[in-house]
């Protein structure tokens, strides 16, 4: 070993990287802008958990109750229903977490003595918020109970149940699963078709077929059609595996899933084409695919940390995240059997998401060598 | 007017950044000539080509392919022409049979047609025993010929090919070049571009390119005959000293050296002095013989022209 | 002196197939020697196998007075090698280049100096040594990969392809240097498929499929073509070709643009059967006459007589 000719491969290695400004991005500014952002998101603390109440006491006690969980900071009251029949809309619309039933005759059980039962129904779609939400709520209770028991003596004065739905064993599969057929699909396929405009210009195939009468909207929607057939089949293995293997329940309609999956699919994809037209690098356009699908998706989609805790800003950067509006689609699907009727709000964004996907691709993709 | 021009180029420039890669090219190219673009690397042939096939816009002036505008229609006139770029643009992946098919389909060849331009196609590419082959693992003279042939399934008015023959073997080479003369013999007109100078001499008109700009563009013999009288092989024992008498000739243009022999270009009124170099006993010379000059004796007397003003 | 490079049949088989096979040649110090053939001849395994890289399956080859079977590491230590031009780094300059392969090259510290400002001076790059590698003009660059490959002194220089698609006078200007070195004492050996560099050399092996195909000078090997050759001018060429392709005392037919090539016994009877036949076949021509054939028909006559084991 020649420590000469190691030292001389050193040089040479530092001196191409200081001029080589991908590399320096890559290595100092990316690192940073993870920690900042990324930090702020990724929270296992749950907070401003969004509630609803339907009082039917509407008493100074039962409004006491709200107020002692509104502040605590834990929750945040969202909607007041007037009926039982909203309660289950509420909840089914994933507005709220869970949803706080107050029965008539609350005040009055209280004051002679009798347990005052409330119910609290929760949303198990998120099992971790919810059985953080339970934990909450119990010591909520325990402390309006110690404040009772402070000014009159009454045995245990105030009681809840709490009714999960949706996923009643709190099964964490149930929660991922669905929001993990999100996140794959969305990892995967924006960085299947990152290669595929760049790779042809990179291989100088692409100056060849640029010379052909050839239009633009052919080139992306004939390279989309194919890796739309991977995805078809990968969601649906994704599927069968988790409903057969996870035992993960399909309540809804397996053809809403399906016409779902295929708008999130094309529009994923379309977005991966979008990066490889205009970055025309294949290193770049992966690069770029990991960073603008694979992280947020991961940390910001409400696949694993709630949006509600995360910072004002990054929850509005969220809403550019289309895996978002498909985790609540997907997990609406599976476990609350909802459909279009509720959904329609997350449908039509990723339905804008795709249409402006697409669009871009085709824009982007430019039979022309720009030297 | 249009009609008797195939391809009309005017004041045509194309920059990078800050390079200027074509400065002002005009000319015109008749239909059914085989037009050479000659000139080292960095000349600006591929950058020309690259406008003509519509797959780069001109920074500035005009090419006109049989009427249409380059620069304000690009898509107009691609149906009608075919472009083979420097690098091998097609499909490694794929086997012979699938890229031709994949560009006979983006051409819209009807089907009917197909049997017999593909048996045509494979008779004179030799490429018919080797259909189900992968392009990727075809020699350099056989891809060549398979891009050859993607170009010519559709039957295009004109071809434009960006060095044809760059690292092909002199075999597969005169087996391309005589596919192009076909084509040309059927009316095609073609525009290639070559660093080889002596490739040049096959076409009917060259166009000398050098930084971009013009040098020269007449026929090879009459560019040839500009240095007729001008060019000779002088061989000598001692080439060094050799060397430095004739450098120092008046009326020598340039001399190079290969091998055992050097090679002299005259100004017009030095072919005197060379001659005369033979009668004299102290030049040194065993023997000086008049040679055809050749196209690289025109680009190198013409570089040398220009350089002096 | 001894010679600078000795290949005694040389052989070389991957598996079944025989890339190099009995290649016997010796170059003198300070000759410029070539070697042509289209690719996939054997050209590159055979420069592979002098150049230390590959290990010879039979023969020997002596190169720089070592063995390469038994020391490749020391000769690769005597030769340069300059491969097509493009082993630089575009995103060095000039000069960091430089550093780097005298560094690589392992050139004595105090000698670096001398070595890289003769580079500088011989090879004409003053005025670009602080600029980056990639943005200089082809010839330049192509000075610098043949500067980079000289730093340590090497007695054999092998060049491989070195100056394709380079301007005429860039190339010249290359030559000139290389025939200075080689004046100086430094053998040169070129690998090449280009027919016109060959003429720079002052011998060339012509290889065709991992044989020795011929061995002299060009003007040797254009002696050779034993048979004269005779240009027919015509508007018709392709048809000409077709009409002489297997006429009768007419070899070898080959098309140039508007001249087309016959191979004859002799002048006056191959131009008879040429007429003859183009008459019959109703084909036009301007003017018949012979001329000198070129490297390129050199050797694809040399080929053909070796495929088919005559002319």
């Amino acid at each position: 070993m020649s420590f000469r000719r190691f030292w001389a491969i050193a040089r040479k290695e530092a001196l191409q990287l200081r001029r080589d400004p991908r590399s320096l991005l890559l290595a100092f500014v990316l690192p940073f802008l993870l920690v900042l952002v990324f930090g702020s998101a990724i929270s296992l603390d749950v907070r401003d958990i969004p509630f609803g109440v339907l009082d039917r006491d509407r008493t100074p006690a039962s409004r006491e109750l709200v107020e002692a969980f509104q502040a605590s900071g834990y929750f945040t009251l969202r909607a007041r229903v007037e009926s039982p029949g909203e309660v289950d809309h509420l909840l089914a619309r994933g507005r709220v977490r869970l949803v706080m039933v107050i029965p008539p005759g609350h005040a009055s059980d209280l004051a002679s003595g009798r347990v005052a039962a409330v119910q609290l129904l929760v949303d198990g779609g998120d099992a971790n918020t919810a059985t953080i939400a339970i934990n909450y709520a119990d010591a909520i209770v325990a402390g309006v109970n110690r404040r009772i028991l402070a000014t009159r003596a009454v045995a245990a004065p105030l009681g809840f149940e709490a009714r999960v739905w949706y996923n009643e064993a709190l099964e964490s599969a149930r929660m991922i699963v669905p929001g993990l057929v999100a996140v794959i699909m969305a990892i995967i396929t924006a960085m299947l078709t990152a290669l595929a405009i760049a790779r042809e210009w990179e291989r100088g195939t692409m100056e060849q077929l640029a010379a052909t009468p050839v239009h633009r909207l052919e080139v992306v929607a004939g390279k989309l059609l194919p890796y739309i057939g991977i995805g078809i089949i990968d969601v649906t293995v994704a599927v069968v595996v988790g409903m057969v293997v996870f035992d993960v329940p399909l309540r809804g309609s397996v053809f809403l899933l399906a016409a779902m999956s295929l708008l999130f699919l094309i529009g994923m994809l379309s977005f991966g084409l979008l990066l490889s037209a205009a970055l025309k690098s294949q290193m770049l356009a992966t690069q770029v695919a990991i960073m603008t699908t694979y992280l947020p998706t991961l940390l910001l989609s409400g696949f694993i940390f709630s949006i509600a805790s995360m910072p004002f800003a990054l929850q509005v950067v969220s809403t550019l995240i289309p895996a978002r509006f498909f985790i609540v689609i997907t997990r609406g699907i599976f476990l609350k059997g909802i459909g279009l009727g509720i959904l329609w709000p997350q449908a039509l964004g990723m339905l804008a998401f795709t249409v402006i996907s697409f669009g871009m691709a085709t824009r982007a993709f430019r039979k022309e060598i720009d030297g | 007017m249009s009609s008797a021009v195939a391809v009309e180029v005017e004041g045509l420039v194309r920059v990078f950044g800050k390079v200027e890669a074509i400065g002002g090219l005009g000319f015109e190219v008749s239909p059914g000539e085989l037009f050479g673009v000659v000139g080292p690397d960095g000349a600006g042939k591929t950058t020309l080509l690259r406008v003509l096939a519509g797959v780069l816009r001109p920074s500035a002036g005009d090419a006109r392919l049989f009427g249409t505008s380059v620069a304000r229609d690009p898509e107009g006139v691609k149906a009608t022409l075919a472009y083979m770029s420097q690098r091998f643009g097609l499909y490694t992946d794929l086997t012979v049979a699938e890229n031709i098919r994949f560009y006979a389909d983006l051409y819209g060849v009807p089907w009917s047609d197909r049997p017999a331009r593909l048996e045509r196609l494979y008779a004179f590419s030799g490429l018919g025993p080797f259909q189900g082959r992968l392009a990727g693992a075809l020699s350099g003279g056989m891809r060549q010929k398979l891009s050859l042939s993607c170009a010519l399934i559709h039957q295009p008015r004109l071809l434009l090919l960006d060095e044809p023959t760059f690292g092909v073997d002199p075999i597969s080479r005169r087996d391309l070049w005589l596919i192009i003369h076909e084509m040309v013999a059927a009316g095609t007109t073609v525009i290639a571009s070559t660093s080889y100078l002596d490739e040049a001499e096959r076409c009917d008109r060259v166009l000398l390119l050098h930084e971009g700009r013009r040098l020269g563009l007449d026929t090879p013999a009459a560019l040839q005959r500009q240095l007729d009288g001008r060019v000779f092989a002088v061989e000598g024992p001692d080439m060094v000293a050799l060397r430095r008498v004739l450098g120092a000739a008046p009326g020598v243009r340039t001399v190079a050296r290969y091998g055992r022999t050097l090679h002299v270009t005259t100004e017009p009124s030095g072919a005197e002095a060379v001659a005369a170099l033979a009668g004299s006993t102290g030049s040194g010379a065993s023997t000086i013989r008049p040679v055809p000059p050749s196209l690289e004796d025109v680009f190198v007397t013409l570089m040398t022209g220009a350089a002096s003003g | 002196m001894a010679d600078a490079v000795v290949a005694d049949r040389l052989r070389k088989a991957f598996g079944d197939f025989v890339a190099v096979d009995d290649l016997s040649f010796s170059v003198g110090t300070g000759e410029v020697f070539g070697f042509l053939g289209p690719n996939g001849a054997g050209k590159t395994t055979a420069i592979r196998m002098l150049t230390g890289l590959l290990p010879p399956t039979g023969g020997t080859a002596v190169v720089a007075g070592l063995d390469v079977a038994r020391d490749p590491f020391g000769v690769r230590r005597r030769i340069g090698y300059m491969s097509q031009l493009f082993s630089l780094y575009g995103d060095l300059t000039v000069s960091e280049n430089l550093e780097f392969f005298g560094g690589l090259y392992q050139v004595p510290r105090d000698q670096f100096r001398a070595r890289r400002d003769w580079v500088i001076e011989s090879a004409d790059l003053a005025a670009v040594v602080g600029q980056l590698t990639g943005t200089l003009p082809l010839g330049l660059k192509q000075r610098l990969a043949l500067g980079c490959a000289l730093l340590h002194q090497p007695a054999v220089l092998f060049l491989d392809e070195p100056t394709s698609g380079v301007d005429p006078l860039s190339r010249r200007a290359f030559w000139d240097l290389i025939y200075e070195l080689a004046a100086a004492g430094t053998t040169v050996l070129v690998s090449t498929h280009y027919m016109e560099e060959a003429e720079y050399c002052d011998r060339l092996i012509l290889m065709h499929r991992g044989k020795l195909v011929a061995l002299d000078t060009a003007i040797g090997l254009r002696a050779r073509m034993s048979r004269p050759l005779l240009a027919v001018v015509t508007d018709q060429a392709p048809q000409v070709v077709q009409a002489l392709a297997d006429a009768d005392g007419v070899g070898e037919v080959t098309m140039f643009g508007r001249s087309v090539h016959a191979v004859v016994p002799d002048i006056s009877r191959g131009r008879a059967a040429v007429v003859e036949r183009l008459t019959r076949a109703g084909l036009g021509w301007s003017t018949i006459e012979p001329i000198e054939p070129s490297l390129e028909d050199v050797f694809i006559g040399l080929v053909r007589e070796g495929e088919t084991g005559g002319p």
